[in-house]
């Protein structure tokens, strides 16, 4: 008895650890969204942001801009990391290569985004300029696929690793060539794995600042054309944070930003589970 | 599974024999996985392109010298980050020793002590943690925290405290989610065999599973520094960037990534390939790092 009430202190720290945890992010969150929700309405989403974030004035160039940049790095990301998955899972056995292809992106992953940032910087805006238009929309979102690839590309992984080997047996032996069997049997069956590793890179994507900062250009007109400069959300709320006296409008842009992360969050956790019960399943 | 099966089948009807397009499908794929290893080529090369000319010409008065003058052309002496780097180390030893030891308890609580329902709740916060935007949390701490330490120790509030807070924070879901992996990695027998003794829940947490699992936790410990060390946005927006060696946790400071973020909108010449240099040095931070992470994680603890 005497040894249980000396494990009390401890556990109760563990205890706490754990709470404390949940409760840093309840605090993070509520805050925002208890100054941020009020001010989003229909009208703060429609509108363009006003001359020096003035008041009364909405995002909407911003979430455009945030939607292309994102729709770009994944564009690039997307095929790649899901082609470079099947390959690592489908066609090599564990050997040297793909040892070298998983820490590479392992890597990839790690290295900051403001170093990636210089790298889009002198890659895409100064040296693929003709192409790319310099600061811009184009830019940014190549510049960002480089950290959405490693994030899909190993989730995919995991889900193509999930399958169960049975099933790409059943199809070979029934005369399926590798390919056909990848794509009618493996690829269905991993596919909301491999939808989870895109959204995770979409949320990375999202989320991203300093990369942008250093490739999108953060011109507030909405875009009309990939190669124009743009402002997303992230970089928003860091202009008004740094050049405006007034900040409601970074609330609300932030609000915006955590409902996308949460929805996402919630989306992923969801497709997850479903994976692994159909796994079971099988 | 039928239907898979079915779909098998009829794709299987359909199809000659496709040798060749089997080989480029190959080829293509094999494309796409060594993709990564050519991102990280091409990031080198270009990084490295402007930045290593610079150092090789500055020499270690670069790295040394405390005088950080970039309006100046170049000169000796004016190109000084050893503030810069200091900061960068101060910002990234504080905010690990303040999260690393509640992330690891938060790890063994989720791996080991957590009941169902709370493990419920907590998983999905840290990857939530994980998900919000480093903006936001350097907004939240610009707007709550700056202003908290103002009011309470005077100063300006952005400080190596506010960066200390704010980045033990971010880097709490890179530390539970590798720690609980570490913990959970423990054979089950061990623990058995433990608690079989006699011992308590605690004495084979403290002496059976954490030791067990310390490389794992070590490794977790050295990617949240990597996190800490390469953070920008949240530390640009509460660091105060101030190129001095701080004097107290409640003076400003200037970090590589905060230094290079806010320089490069206007930087020319000399100054933008000391701040592609900047990154040089943070890049080979961050490569040191992510090998003694492997390194750790490779070692294995023997009873």
């Amino acid at each position: 008895m005497a040894a249980k009430r000396r494990e009390m202190v401890p556990m109760g720290l563990l205890w706490g650890a754990g709470i404390a945890t949940i409760v840093i992010l309840i605090v993070i969150l509520a805050y925002i969204l208890a100054k941020g929700l009020p001010l989003i309405s229909w009208h703060f989403l429609t509108t363009n942001p006003g001359v020096r974030g003035q008041t009364g004035a909405g995002i909407y160039s911003t979430i455009v801009a945030t939607v292309a940049v994102t729709g770009v790095a994944l564009l690039v990301a997307a095929p790649l990391s899901v082609g470079g998955a099947i390959y690592l899972n489908e066609y090599t056995r564990e050997n040297l290569l793909r040892k070298v292809i998983r820490q590479a992106a392992e890597v990839l992953a790690g290295i900051p985004s403001i170093i990636i940032g210089l790298f889009g910087f002198l890659f895409f805006v100064i040296y693929l300029l003709p192409y790319t238009g310099g600061w811009s929309v184009l830019s940014a979102g190549l510049t960002l696929a480089f950290m959405v690839l490693p994030i899909s590309l190993r989730i995919s992984e995991e889900a193509l690793k999930a399958v169960p080997g049975e099933l790409r047996e059943g199809s070979l032996g029934l005369g399926a060539t590798k390919w056909q069997s990848i794509t009618t049997v493996v690829l269905p069956t991993a596919l909301p794995g491999i939808i989870t590793g895109l959204i995770l890179g979409m949320g990375r994507a999202i989320g991203e600042t300093a990369a942008i900062l250093l490739t999108a250009g953060g011109a507030l007109g909405v875009i009309q054309s990939l190669r124009d400069p743009a402002c997303p959300m992230t970089l928003y709320i860091y202009n008004i944070l740094t050049e405006y006296n007034d900040t409601s409008a970074a609330y609300g842009t932030a609000a915006v930003l955590i409902i996308a992360i949460l929805a996402i969050t919630f989306i992923t956790d969801w497709l997850m589970n479903r994976y692994t019960k159909k796994l079971q399943g099988l | 599974m039928a239907v898979t099966f079915n779909r098998a089948v009829r794709t299987l009807q359909r199809s000659g024999t496709r040798d060749v397009g089997e080989r480029f499908i190959q080829l293509i794929l094999l494309v796409c996985a060594i993709s990564s290893i050519f991102a990280i080529f091409l990031i080198i090369v270009f990084v490295f392109s402007q930045g290593v000319p610079f150092l090789a010409e500055a020499g270690s008065s670069f790295l040394t010298k405390s005088v950080w003058l970039p309006a100046d052309s170049f000169a000796a002496g004016t190109w000084g980050v050893f503030p810069i780097i200091l900061g960068s180390l101060i910002v990234t030893l504080g905010a690990v020793a303040i999260g690393a030891p509640l992330g690891i308890a938060c790890a063994v609580f989720l791996a080991e002590i957590a009941p169902p329902a709370v493990r419920r709740v907590l998983v999905p916060s840290v990857s939530a943690l994980a998900g919000v935007p480093s903006v936001v949390y350097g907004f939240f701490a610009l707007l709550v925290i700056v202003p908290w330490i103002r009011g309470q120790f005077g100063g300006f509030g952005t400080s190596v405290l506010a960066c200390w807070i704010i980045l033990s924070v971010m880097i709490l879901p890179t530390i539970i989610s590798v720690s609980t992996d570490a913990v959970r990695a423990v054979p089950r027998e061990y623990k058995e065999g433990s608690l079989a003794m006699g011992a308590t829940r605690w004495q084979t947490i403290r002496s059976v599973l954490i030791p067990a699992a310390s490389s794992g936790i070590m490794a977790s410990v050295i990617l949240g520094m990597g996190r800490a060390i390469g953070e920008t946005m949240a530390v640009l927006l509460v660091a105060g960037n101030s190129v001095t060696i701080p004097s107290s946790i409640f003076a400003p400071v200037s970090t590589l990534t905060a230094t290079i973020a806010l320089e490069m909108g206007y930087a020319t010449g000399a100054h933008q390939q000391a701040l592609f240099a900047m990154g040089v040095v943070l890049f080979v931070f961050i490569m040191i790092l992510t090998g003694l992470a492997n390194l750790a994680s490779r070692r294995r603890v023997t009873f």
